[in-house]
């Protein structure tokens, strides 16, 4: 299976993508900006996330919420996400409606600032802060996201801080921080532009050319740090957080290979290995076999740039406790740093994965995301073509070799949450400071 | 094309909802058919009438458990292989109850459709639901009900639905059981509900994805024609509202940041004639980001990351719910604009500009929602839980259509009880019981969860 793909640039800096799929009358219009949360100054965390807000409360031709609005009036479906380093923006319409998304995505870009007003701000912060309560305050391990890349990118890494950020973070944003984001980051050569579906590549051309060719280059970015870490944390890092929960949890994060090296493949690999579905290992031996773990799955973060994480999510059944769950953990990824893996699990993760991949490239607005992803960290939109056949050229071997340097002592960092009411009653030693995270959507 | 000109819309393409295939084989068994040609790939969804509300009484949770410990073994496979084989196959198969009825799913490449199939009519039909998975599969229901109690949106859920139905109602306890009825579940009681409920007769089973009809309906016909068994008996929920004034409930949550709101009442069933005006007005109320309590709570006053409505549509009357997680000290202002909004809807006719978004947004949006396998197999499920006629899909976007503004009006003052609304806040009770009690909305309790 290959999407195709046409990619051209606007004189502005615009990468434009498009990926034509006639298969029913939809388009799906995606752009990500090169910003996340990694790019934000000291004293303002969460700010690229507020600012994402900010880019539904209209612009020089559009009302306050008329963005929303003017989308689904069209029997559209739209949202934003902000992530550590970029944030995406996307709407799917009946394709007849092409062309009001990629005025509104225009619209936008080139002139957000006339609409921007203190209380659409102020409105805005209060929306934000109530997300923070509903997605970390007010559940259950929620704070983890903002824990677990503190404890793993040290301080003053541009993955350390907040992605939701904090209360007083928030409170500080101001009308001039928004004018200086925009200008700064907010800028077609530091965006990308995908269009995917049912659509006619010339008409589609000339209407991206008029709404969006006039838009001024921007004055580009200040660079981010040097982001490259050592392979290895270089020694066992731990956080024990209190909590108001029910049963013990640990995430135990490595330090692994950023998106795109060819080691990430192998990476992901080991992770579906030990964690993607029921015949995984640590599902089959924690939750089917010891009956120690309730629930457990293992992700990555999917950084192109510095290290990933891939991390691995247990939560204790009733009566175990964390101590007795790390433990189980802990042997399962022993034997694997130090027995290593089949090609009969090679076979299997990949098996699920290449299932998976075409089962989400049915949705235009997911095949857009995608093109759009490659398009921001490699330049490439065409990786998307190659994803699968670099996770079949994955060998037991690669596999083995991630295991054995990125599995050890020297490379873990737990995250443990305790019942508060059971905390004294298990000891797990350690502590140390937290911040952000996932995905954070509109 | 001047920039601050809005560009108007061209003229739309058709669509139409995918050409089904539908037939009953000999054994009673209904086969359902769409060959769709976009991606190599293929979904299957046995649809069972074997939910919750099929479930004896004292045994609530059965239809979950015995869904979720389909794929622990058959005759052949204990449930590791099982497992292991399939998902070598690049799947896994899914065993799930609603309330209406169980399902069992699987999403497979093209090429190894057969292979699994063969899998998938085996642990359908003869699973041998070995002692040890149903007593680990009972203790993971144990660990998601103690994660529901610092849960705080499913645990307002779940104790709005206690609080607004009859003692009688199946409905009042939650779909997988509760820790005294998961407790006393037995392997015995599983095979017994299979045995009552898991018939051909009760199953329709839905392909969507690259394949031929005919193809198909021979790979059924060949695994699953000899599969043989009664009629099952229909049955009832009992959706009858446990509260017909309103009433007030604080679920303790100390120290909780925010107020997790539930406003509603029982509903509707799904094949009310009323279906139309009651989607279009409820979009118009809370059912679109556009929608009145959205716009009032989160845009207007910033008391939420969001606010919606919903009629949770059951073959009975489901509820009917406004919800929203607001921080605590605007608890009381964030219900009393909600109760403005549903008053607003009963009292005066939404605009045309508010009527046009919601029909052209549903109409609009029609076929995004089916553009995956799995999405238009669980359209086509929804055919026969609720008995629709084949056409429903071909007349959807129509029949929204014509629903008008007066239509929507009879509908607020039809279905939305505003003498008999229940309120259910998760909450911090030393934060906002006084103000909750100076609100004066009717008596009010107190419970921990």
């Amino acid at each position: 299976m290959r999407i195709p793909i046409e990619t051209f640039r606007l004189a502005n800096g615009l990468l434009v993508t498009f990926s034509e799929d006639h298969t029913a009358p939809i388009v799906a219009v995606n752009i990500w900006y090169h910003v996340g949360s990694a790019n934000e100054r000291a004293g303002r965390t969460g700010f690229a996330h507020l600012f994402e807000h900010m880019l539904f409360q209209g612009s020089e031709n559009v009302e306050a919420n008329e963005h929303f609005e003017l989308v689904q009036r069209a029997g559209g479906t739209l949202n934003g996400s902000t992530w550590l380093d970029r944030t995406n923006y996307f709407e799917t319409v009946p394709s007849n409606q092409l062309a009001i998304a990629l005025w509104l995505e225009a619209d936008r870009m080139g002139a957000l600032l006339p609409a921007m007003t203190q209380q659409k701000l102020d409105t805005q912060r209060d929306v934000v802060s109530n997300e923070r309560r509903w997605s970390v305050d007010n559940q259950p391990y929620g704070t983890w996201w903002e824990k677990l890349p503190a404890l793993t990118y040290p301080d003053p890494h541009p993955f350390h801080h907040s992605l939701i950020g904090s209360f007083e973070d928030l409170k500080a944003a101001s009308l001039d921080d928004i004018a200086h984001f925009f200008a700064t980051y907010y800028t077609p050569d530091n965006a990308v532009l995908t269009i995917a579906g049912d659509f006619d590549a010339v008409e589609a051309r000339k209407l991206v050319e008029s709404y969006f060719g006039s838009i001024p280059r921007g004055k580009g970015k200040p660079p981010l740090p040097d982001m490259t870490l050592p392979d290895t944390f270089g020694a066992t890092l731990r956080e024990t957080v209190e909590d108001d929960v029910s049963l013990p949890r640990i995430y135990l994060a490595f330090r692994s290979p950023a998106l795109g090296e060819d080691e990430y493949y192998a990476a992901s690999v080991a992770g579906a290995i030990l964690g993607m579905r029921k015949g995984s290992r640590l599902q089959r031996v924690l939750v089917r076999e010891r009956e120690v773990a309730a629930d457990v799955t293992a992700f990555t973060f999917d950084l192109p740039k510095g290290a990933d994480l891939l991390v691995v999510d247990a939560t204790a059944r009733p009566g175990v406790t964390a101590a007795q769950l790390e433990a189980a953990v802990v042997r399962e990824i022993e034997r694997m740093r130090l027995d290593g893996v089949t090609q009969d699990e090679v076979d299997r993760a990949v098996a699920l994965i290449g299932t998976d991949f075409v089962a989400s490239m049915q949705q235009a607005g997911e095949r857009a995301d995608q093109l759009s992803r490659f398009a921001t960290y490699f330049g490439d939109p065409s990786l998307v073509n190659e994803q699968m056949a670099k996770y079949r050229a994955v060998t037991v071997e690669a596999v083995n070799q991630f295991a054995a340097t990125r599995l050890g002592e020297a490379n873990r960092a737990f995250l443990t949450y305790l019942p508060r009411e059971a905390a004294e009653e298990t000891s797990v030693a350690g502590s140390v400071s937290g911040t952000d995270s996932r995905e954070v959507t509109a | 094309m001047s920039k601050s000109t809005r560009p108007t819309p061209g003229s739309p393409r058709e669509y139409h909802f995918p050409k089904f295939d539908r037939r009953v084989l000999v054994n009673g068994m209904t086969v359902v058919v769409a060959p769709t040609h976009g991606l190599p790939i293929v979904t299957v969804l046995a649809v069972i009438d074997a939910g919750g509300v099929a479930e004896p009484s004292g045994q609530e949770g059965v239809a979950e458990l015995t869904a979720r410990a389909l794929n622990e073994g058959t005759p052949k496979y204990d449930g590791e292989t099982l497992t292991d084989y399939m998902e070598h196959l690049g799947t896994s198969m899914g065993g799930a109850a609603g309330w209406d009825s169980a399902s069992l799913a699987m999403t497979v490449l093209r090429e190894n459709l057969e292979n699994a199939f063969v899998h998938f009519a085996e642990v359908l039909v003869t699973p041998t639901f070995p002692v040890a998975a149903i007593e680990r599969l009972k203790a993971e229901r144990q660990a998601e009900l103690m994660q529901i109690e610092s849960e705080p949106r499913e645990l307002a859920d779940e104790q709005f639905d206690q609080y607004i139905y009859d003692s009688a109602s199946r409905f009042r306890l939650p779909l997988g059981g509760t820790a005294e009825s998961v407790a006393a579940l037995s392997r015995d009681a599983v095979v017994a509900f299979h045995t009552a409920r898991y018939q051909p007769s009760a199953t329709t089973l839905i392909v969507v994805g690259d394949v031929e009809v005919d193809a198909v309906e021979r790979m059924i016909a060949t695994t699953l024609e000899a599969w043989n068994g009664p009629a099952v008996p229909d049955v009832k929920a009992n959706d009858k509202p446990g509260r017909l004034t309103r009433t007030i409930r604080i679920v303790r949550k100390n120290d909780a940041p925010q107020s997790e709101l539930r406003i509603g009442h029982v509903g509707v069933p799904r094949t009310h004639p009323d279906y139309f005006s009651i989607t279009i007005m409820n979009a118009v109320l809370g059912g679109l980001f556009s929608s009145r309590v959205n716009l009032n709570l989160r845009e207007a006053h910033g008391y939420t990351y969001g606010a919606s409505s919903a009629f949770d549509w059951r073959r009975e009357a489901g509820p009917f719910v406004i919800g929203t997680a607001v921080a605590s000290d605007v608890t009381v202002p964030a219900i009393q604009e909600t109760l403005k909004e549903i008053d607003r809807m009963r009292s005066e006719p939404i605009s045309e500009s508010e009527l046009s978004l919601a029909t052209s947004y549903l109409e609009g949006v029609f076929p995004i929602r089916y553009e995956t396998t799995a999405a238009i197999a669980a359209a086509l499920a929804t055919l026969t839980i609720y008995a629709l006629p084949e056409d429903w899909y071909d007349t959807y976007r129509a029949r929204m259509s014509a629903v008008s503004v007066d239509d929507v009006l009879r509908a607020a003052r039809a279905h939305v009880k505003a003498e008999s609304l229940q309120i259910v806040v998760v909450g911090d009770e030393d934060a906002i019981r006084e103000p909750l009690e100076a609100l004066a909305f009717g008596p009010l309790d107190v419970v921990s969860p």
